[in-house]
């Protein structure tokens, strides 16, 4: 199995060169078998691929310790759900899932886009084939998932404990789908700008692939900022560190696309921007994965011991380098005939968003690099903190939202003055009471940025109801259906746009979220014994008693909280730390083992709507240390009996005579609002990107405009 | 939007907030910056009073006192090894051997840690350690 593997890793190469070869000569010398053999190779791949991560899914379900990576990622103790999602949590198998997943959309944008933009389809299906090319460079001969451990282990290391959580299952491959079809944009823009084809027909291939990388870009970093909230013991969700912002970078370019690729198909300018903009994003979500793999950056998240870094750079320069000079190539060919028409109109509400948008990757972009620039520039290596971050990013996220809401009011082209006061009144008379009621709230009051953010997101939703509204009411008036359905009818004829508003509401409530809870955070990191009370906000939390729990694969060690507000019972939390033992107790001992390994903190969590009342507890094991000491020194190496034994005898100790412990809690006030702002914006994006249903003319053809499919292949 | 002088000076006018919000961002992520150094710069070149990022391994040993974490940092190659007492969060991947991130500054002597500044690299990205120990 393990050579089969290999030889479908070789095999996906040779098919990468080939579909390169085929792909490029059908495009030049106009021959369409050979751009149709270069189209089949991309499946083909996606086939052959599979076919390797089917071989590593299967090794890992079976704990294949021949398999070094199952050996090193996997147990028999090991739960089959998280077995199978392990292949991930390696550098080798997060390379393959990488390459998998471009090979898979890759098939999917050459199934559209084959059909319906031949031209370009040859051209970026080469600049796909070329992406994975890279990334199988590196699967085949610097990190290889398909390794022979010889022997075999008997048993493996286990998966990390604290990706033991279903977010951390989905949220990789919802990162490296965003990474992956953020890449087809870009191989587009890359062939319409070697075809010179820079109309809007290259935007409507790729438009539905770049909401697909929003998509799951942002279901990416909200599952991974639930998991950090939920999961990790430190209290936040977010912390600007390196690898978060570089999946925040290609999201925020790639937002800024999807407004102006708009002003480009309506009114025929931006294009160079708009071209500029799907190249930065691609480049961005390479830069994300270079700035795991490479430790060039100091991050929780970077790759220790990696050797990758090197080519990533140089793939990186060669994508800028390219793109770069194709611009400037077809420049002639990129100018735009038309321009904005007014200050009061709806395309150039998108352009100061995009100024925004882009604005905001820049000083992430700024603030990520420093150390190198400062290093650079300085001498010596400096970073700046989640404070600088915030300077920046609060204010333009505050501008952000209030475009998000003035856009959806105005029209394409140019507004009446004469009609403004009818399309800003109620959402401008909303924006004004939340200001009103959020200064007379005492912390809301004191923190201007906070109550900014208020009005403008509440100027958002009222702006977006006022358009369901009017909407509704026409179709209403229109169909005689009744408001549901009349609703439900408008929204599926018009799915982009009313799909974008309700992100557009979702982004406004998640930054509710973010601000209050940032804002307004309440934290107390304390240590009680049992009885003990201690006050954080409102609330009172009395640590009631110690819990011991001795399972398999880890001893838990915990307490139960009792939390009340002005004396009435609220919630009783759990909070807990599992302990995960090392495989080997020759040089740590029995017990010592459990203590030894990797141990993770279970949030006791009460999320509610207005706060969520987070702990974590750590117990203290320093009166401990005797027992644990004693029973190692006098049982080296006990049996599978005796061991369980022992760990009752502890937890029954701990039990009974709890030490102090130390906990952290923190009352955090409309968290939940981040997540529920997200999953409106997730619904609203889906929305979007689902296909339209074909309506027909009396005449039976598709009245939904197609891009016209090109009958010859252009020659560069 | 017609007329080329009007066009030209909104362009002045936009390049010129740039240059300037360009400058505002340059200059405070020069002054609000921590260097990031190594147990063994530190040691030798640490002033009182400034903010350090400091980057190394957690050596055995490390204990709580009260509610302070008490922890050796040494260089990731090399033996040079700088004490940090440190109040706040602590990542669950915290372990003697983990490579490690804090901000510090030196107070009477001793390097404290900015409170909840701790932060451990994500253990998910230890393959190749992991892989030696199998």
């Amino acid at each position: 199995m393990l050579t089969f593997g290999r030889a479908c890793l070789l095999l996906a190469l040779g098919l990468v060169v080939f579909g390169i070869a085929a792909s490029v000569y059908g495009a030049r010398r106009e021959r369409a078998e050979w751009a149709a053999a270069g189209r089949r190779s991309v499946y083909a791949l996606f086939g052959v691929l599979t076919v390797a991560v089917v071989i590593v899914e299967l090794a890992f379900a079976r704990s294949d310790f021949s398999f070094r990576l199952v050996a090193s990622h996997s147990s028999t103790t090991t739960p089959l759900f998280y077995k199978l999602t392990a292949m991930w949590s390696s550098q080798e198998g997060s390379l393959l899932l990488w390459v998998w997943l471009l090979s898979g959309w890759s098939s999917l944008a050459m199934l559209v886009a084959g059909r319906r933009a031949r031209a370009l389809a040859p051209w970026a299906g080469a600049v796909l084939l070329t992406f994975a090319g890279f990334f199988l460079v590196l699967v085949n001969f610097l990190a290889h998932p398909l390794q022979l451990l010889e022997p075999a282990a008997v048993e493996g290391n286990g998966l990390q404990p604290l990706l033991r959580h279903p977010a951390m299952v989905i949220h990789p491959p919802m990162l490296y789908s965003g990474y992956t079809l953020a890449a087809i944009p870009f191989a587009f823009a890359i062939a319409a700008l070697l075809t010179r084809r820079v109309d809007a027909a290259w935007i409507r291939q790729t438009r539905r692939f770049l909401l697909g990388s929003w998509l799951a870009l942002t279901f990416g970093i909200l599952l991974g900022a639930r998991w950090s909230w939920s999961e990790l013991g430190w209290g936040g969700y977010w912390a600007w560190d390196p690898v978060e912002n570089a999946a925040l970078l290609p999201w925020l370019t790639g937002t800024a696309a999807l407004h102006s690729l708009m002003v480009q198909e309506k009114r025929g300018t931006l294009k160079t921007w708009n071209v500029s903009l799907a190249l930065i994003t691609g480049i961005l979500a390479i830069l994300g994965t270079f700035l795991v793999r490479s430790g060039l950056l100091e991050s929780i998240h970077a790759f220790g011991a990696s050797t990758l870094g090197l080519p990533f750079l140089a793939f990186v320069v060669l994508l800028i380098g390219g793109s770069l000079t194709l611009v400037l190539w077809r420049r002639d060919a990129l100018r735009s005939p038309a321009r904005l028409d007014s200050m009061l109109s709806r395309e150039t509400i998108f352009v100061f968003n995009n100024v925004v948008l882009v604005g905001l990757a820049l000083v992430i972009l700024w603030g990520t690099f420093f150390p190198l620039i400062s290093e650079a520039l300085a001498g010596e290596r400096a970073s700046v903190g989640p404070p600088w971050f915030s300077r920046f990013t609060v204010p333009l996220a505050i501008a952000l939202v209030l475009l998000s809401g003035i856009g959806p009011l105005l029209p394409w082209r140019r507004a009446r003055p004469g009609s403004l006061w009818r399309l800003f009144a109620i959402p401008v008379g909303a924006a004004a009471a939340a200001t009103a009621a959020g200064l007379l709230v005492d912390p809301v009051a004191g923190s201007p940025r906070a109550l900014a953010l208020f009005a403008v997101a509440t100027f958002v939703i009222a702006a977006v109801g006022q358009e369901y509204w009017r909407g509704g009411r026409a179709r209403r008036a229109s169909t005689g259906r009744a408001w549901p359905i009349a609703l439900g009818g408008l929204v599926a004829r018009n799915r982009r746009r009313y799909g974008g508003y309700a992100v557009h509401v979702g982004i406004a409530v998640m930054l509710v979220g973010v601000a209050a809870s940032s804002s307004f955070q309440q934290v107390r990191d304390v240590r009680m014994k049992p009885g003990d009370r201690a006050t954080v906000g409102a609330y009172e939390i009395r640590y009631e008693r110690p819990t011991a729990d001795v399972q398999r694969e880890k001893l838990s060690l915990g307490a139960i909280l009792d939390v009340r507000r002005d004396g009435r019972h609220v919630a009783t939390l759990r909070p807990s730390r599992g302990y995960y033992p090392v495989a080997d107790a020759r040089t740590v001992g029995t017990l010592g083992r459990w203590f030894e390994g990797e141990s993770t903190s279970e949030v006791g969590l009460r999320a509610g709507i207005r706060r969520d009342v987070w702990t974590v507890v750590e117990p203290d094991l320093q009166p401990f240390r005797r027992m644990i000491d004693g029973i190692d020194r006098r049982f080296p190496l006990a049996d599978a009996q005796m061991e369980p034994l022992f760990l009752q005898a502890l937890a029954e100790r701990y039990t009974l005579q709890p030490p102090p412990a130390a906990f952290r809690m923190i009352v955090a006030p409309l968290v939940i609002w981040v997540w529920i702002g997200g999953l409106v914006a997730l619904v609203g994006a889906l929305v979007a990107i689902w296909p339209a249903r074909r309506r027909r003319r009396a005449g039976g053809r598709a009245a939904v405009p197609r891009a016209r499919p090109a009958t010859v292949i252009e020659r560069v | 939007m017609s007329g080329s002088p009007r066009r030209q000076a909104r362009m002045v006018a936009a390049l010129t907030a740039a240059a300037v919000l360009a400058a505002v961002l340059v200059w405070t992520s020069f002054t609000a910056s921590s260097e990031a150094v190594t147990p063994s710069t530190l040691a030798r070149a640490g002033e009182d009073g400034r903010s350090y990022e400091l980057t190394g391994t957690v050596l055995p040993g490390y204990r709580r006192e009260d509610d302070a974490l008490l922890f050796r940092v040494r260089d990731r190659s090399g033996s040079a090894s700088i004490a940090v007492r440190y109040r706040g969060a602590v990542p669950d991947p915290f372990r003697a051997g983990r490579e490690v991130i804090v901000s510090v500054r030196r107070q009477d002597g001793t390097w404290v840690g900015e409170r909840d500044s701790l932060v451990t690299k994500c253990p998910s990205k230890f393959s190749a350690q992991d892989d030696d120990s199998t």
